[in-house]
């Protein structure tokens, strides 16, 4: 049971009461820190000003796709803004978002007072935060496919051999391969500590099964990224010999093989989208049962699930090939192993509507994301099927459904609820509530913005529009989906804006949170809001999966009925 | 979606009973008239199968898409009631609800359930996948190789000794006697991808890499598509012209293409400018010394109606423009400027148009 909370808070006190330091003070205090607490806002932070950019870089597509026959940008630029879009996105702004609230989350949620390995994550933030810095240089000094420039300009999956030397002959593709091995070994560091951490570091009464949920899940996405990014990082290193040590991996002129680097990129690529699309889960498993004021329905369950969804994302790499001419055999197979995994994956569903059903359920605005969150998911996830389907793919692959699909699931599954985890887990991070009322207006707009851009994203690609064109022809019906989707992206971009004002502006004038806002139920609700930099000054004891309320409900407490 | 997919009947049934309504009632119509038009547009839609790949997947994607939606209807059916009946409301005196943790029973039910959907889906999806991908060729059927460059497309007959560009022919297949197109693809350079939505599902086209389709269109007419696969500066204006022609204009037109190509006296200055300029390291024309084989074979581009991948209706003076500097249609073309003097550009011009 979690005991001891004041003289913690006590302790935060005296902290705050120290006399006011320097700039040059408070630089070094971030540069070198080995705090959890701080590489994990910094990771945030970091994440969010490159949301920023690969959001201006979305809008700048969205503007050239208004209208067809647009001239608003170059081929040669809009090639480079869809590729910087994704490859931000995906491994600088997901990954690190979602490092920033596991790196602050876990060692607080186990009741323990720092990472397993404290300099191993500063070392991992610091070699991620290099790789993106590097990605953008490359709009100085990189030069791309032939006849363009500056930024890499290969899409963000990058297939050989349109990354060979002869048709990409400057660097801008050598910047693109060196930012992503350092990313990735950034995240190789940090999936190693989040392992570490969650299997050594846990508090005394705290087991495997008591583990709140988020951990759980964090410690299944930490396996799944040591699995999956080192293949990523090995292709790298390979495309690097291949364009200048005469390595011929991928290089088809001289005899390599195209669908070899597809295999290394996607058997990353897509336990990749289970690497982001877990946190989210781990949030929605947080936050669902405290507005619904019960308990997670069938925590075993969930937790057979995460370690299901796990194992199987591994098996179903190929349905992004199923174009490629792999014959009906394995197209068949990765059909099958695709479909499979929408079982746990449902009953992750299940469960959340089953701890919805009978509670009492508060529509605070973290809530209202994680229902948004309910809703957008299940369709991603139903579309996610029919994609499955590998000859309804061979239509649909490569077109804007697919892009509408997985946007689908990075923004109405992921962003969504990664907004809510801000709504929720802010207080606790600065001490201070974010403003209901912007948060609200936040919630709306980009509800209409999001739906508006996605769901009507959906229909240009079964009219047949691919993917990665810079324009299209006006006689293909494809002009007024694309006018209703650009539309969308103006409203979602001003509730990103609203959403970062927000925080900024609650920083300094929010309402003062305290240790426990929403009357929650896991350890990191125990400290005071910011928590100190050793978290408890005295280790918790916890004797169930939620010891809060095991303090709140004495008479009635969880570890009578676990 | 299901509504949207029957909508040419819909949008005939509201012009029938239109003249029979209210003026209110006609204006709605119109209106849901004119967004069925703005929906009704087949020419590259998926859901317009006009060849046997293209419908064996536009059923199976009804089957799919119905199961899906039903599960959406229920489940999120079943979440909106859920928020609705145990919303949090004013005055509510009961502390904390009810705790429940858990039920096997219920666990097993949602797991048990899912996985029956999923056998019942893979089924149905293996035997369409096996159906499109494993039928032997039949005799009657026509070969052609398809070989994707940045960014265009080259199709050999073998069997024919014709090599074209850019606008594929094929014959109608009649179902009682079928005579489908065998397409076998790889591609020069980088990845591209074969997609005209209305025939059949896309192949990819990879170098080092041999795969195979086939389509047998059942009306003649053009067909619209274009690469699916990013392959460099000027992927978008990669596109395809699939013309499904009828046995007599099919026969026609490689009767045609089969000759050598067309030597007009007048033109024969133009037939020196070509052969004298780096044209001809590029370009092959039949019956001259141009032989190259880096761009498109233009034994016969006049008999085609664009240039530039389909990007452009070809008449003499998009030729010239093209000519002139391709990378004002396609800006990223690997053809570059060759700088001719006008007098040179003119009687090029003027000879590529006599190449029918």
């Amino acid at each position: 049971m979690a005991t001891q909370t004041r003289p913690a808070s006590e302790l935060g006190q005296s902290l705050a009461q120290q006399p006011r330091r320097g700039f040059f003070d408070l630089l070094q205090d971030w540069v070198m820190t080995v705090d959890h607490k701080k590489i994990g806002l910094m990771y945030i932070t970091y994440a969010l000003v490159f949301l920023l950019v690969a959001g201006v870089e979305a809008l700048l597509i969205r503007i050239q796709l208004f209208k067809p026959n647009n001239n608003f940008v170059s081929p040669e630029v809009f090639n480079r803004l869809f590729t910087m879009h994704g490859t931000t996105m995906v491994f600088f702004v997901g990954m690190p978002i979602l490092f920033g609230f596991g790196n602050y989350l876990i060692p607080i949620m186990i009741g323990a007072r720092d990472m397993a390995f404290p300099r191993l994550n500063a070392f991992s933030f610091w070699i991620s935060a290099f790789g993106g810095l590097l990605l953008y240089f490359s709009y100085f000094a990189g030069s791309g496919l032939y006849g363009a420039g500056t930024a890499p300009d290969v899409g963000w999956f990058a297939y050989a051999p349109l990354t060979a030397r002869v048709f990409s002959p400057g660097h801008s593709t050598d910047y693109w391969t060196l930012s992503i091995f350092l990313s990735g070994i950034g995240s190789i560091g940090t999936a190693v500590n989040i392992v570490a951490t969650t299997l050594c570091m846990r508090c005394p009464g705290m087991k495997l099964s008591r583990m709140p949920l988020l951990v759980w899940i964090y410690l299944v996405t930490g396996g799944l990224v040591f699995v999956t990014v080192s293949p990523l990082t090995a292709a790298q290193i390979m495309l690097c010999i291949d364009r200048y040590l005469g390595g011929h991996f991928f290089d088809t002129q001289a005899g390599g093989s195209a669908v070899l680097w597809m295999h290394f990129f996607w058997i990353f690529g897509h336990p990749e989208v289970y690497i982001l699309v877990l946190p989210a889960f781990a949030f929605a498993n947080e936050i669902i049962p405290v507005f619904s004021r019960k308990a997670i329905f069938g925590y075993p369950a969930m937790v057979a699930a995460t370690v299901g969804i796990g194992f199987i994302s591994l098996s179903v790499w190929a349905h992004h090939m199923f174009t490629v001419g792999m014959g009906p055999g394995p197209n068949a197979f990765f059909t099958f192993s695709t479909m499979v995994i929408s079982v746990p994956t449902g009953i992750k569903i299940f469960n959340w509507l089953a701890t919805l059903w009978g509670g009492n359920i508060h529509f605070t605005v973290p809530m209202k994301f994680a229902i948004a969150f309910l809703f957008q998911f299940l369709i991603a996830g139903l579309t996610g099927i029919t994609l499955s389907v590998s000859p309804f793919d061979w239509q649909l692959g490569n077109s804007y459904f697919v892009i509408a699909h997985f946007h689908y699931v990075l923004v109405g599954a992921i962003l969504t609820m990664i907004f809510a985890a801000f709504y929720y887990w802010y207080p606790k991070m600065t001490g201070r509530m974010l403003s209901d009322s912007l948060g609200n207006w936040h919630f709306w707009l980009f509800i209409i913005g999001f739906h508006l851009t996605f769901d009507f994203m959906h229909v240009p690609g079964m009219l047949g529009m691919p993917r990665r064109i810079y324009t299209y022809e006006a006689d293909r019906g494809w002009a007024i989906w694309n006018m209703i989707v650009s539309s969308g992206a103006i409203f979602q971009a001003i509730a990103v804006l609203l959403f970062a004002w927000n925080l900024v502006r609650s920083y300094f004038k929010g309402d003062l949170a305290g240790p426990d806002p929403w009357d929650a139920w896991t350890l990191e609700w125990s400290t005071s809001s910011p928590p100190p930099s050793y978290n408890f000054a005295v280790t918790p004891t916890v004797e169930s999966r939620r010891p809060l309320w095991d303090l709140k409900h004495p008479e009635e407490p969880d570890s009578q009925y676990e | 979606m299901l509504v949207w997919l029957k909508l040419t009947p819909v949008k005939e049934h509201l012009a029938n009973c239109m003249s029979s309504h209210s003026m209110a009632a006609q204006s709605a119509h119109l209106y849901i008239v004119s967004a069925a038009a703005i929906l009704d547009q087949p020419a590259t839609s998926i859901f317009a199968p006009q060849a046997t790949p293209a419908h064996s997947i536009f059923s199976l994607s009804l089957l799919v898409l119905g199961i899906c939606a039903s599960i959406f209807l229920i489940v999120g059916g079943l979440l909106l009631f859920t928020l609705i009946r145990y919303r949090h409301r004013r005055g509510f005196t009961v502390r904390e609800p009810a705790q429940i943790y858990g039920s096997t029973q219920i666990e097993l039910s949602w797991t048990v359930i899912p996985t029956l959907i999923v056998v019942v889906l893979f089924l149905a999806t293996a035997r369409t996948i096996f159906v499109n991908q494993s039928v032997p060729q039949p005799r009657s059927a026509l070969n052609v190789i398809v070989i994707g460059h940045q960014f265009w497309w080259e199709y050999r007959y073998p069997k024919l000794g014709i090599v074209t560009a850019n606008e594929l022919h094929v014959p109608v297949s009649d179902p009682r006697q079928p005579t489908p197109t065998y397409l076998t693809m790889s591609s020069a350079d980088t990845d591209h991808s074969f997609w005209v939505p209305r025939l059949a599902g896309k192949m990819d086209l990879i170098p080092n890499k041999v795969n195979t389709m086939w389509i047998d269109p059942e009306a003649s007419g053009l067909y619209l598509g274009q690469c699916a696969q990013y392959c460099g500066v000027q992927h978008a204006k990669m596109l395809i012209r699939v013309y499904a022609d009828s046995p007599a204009a099919f026969a026609a037109w490689i009767a045609n293409q089969k000759q050598t190509a067309f030597q007009d006296p007048s033109a024969s200055e133009g037939r020196a400018v070509f052969e004298h300029n780096a044209c001809a390291n590029c370009h092959t024309i039949s019956g001259t010394s141009a032989a190259g084989k880096f761009g498109p074979n233009l034994s016969h581009v006049a008999s085609r109606a664009t240039i530039a991948s389909g990007s452009v209706p070809l008449n003499a003076q998009n030729l010239h423009a093209f000519i002139d500097d391709p990378s004002q249609f396609k800006p990223g073309v690997l053809m570059p400027a060759m700088h001719l003097s006008s007098h040179d550009l003119d009687s090029v011009t003027q000879y590529l148009m006599t190449l029918r």
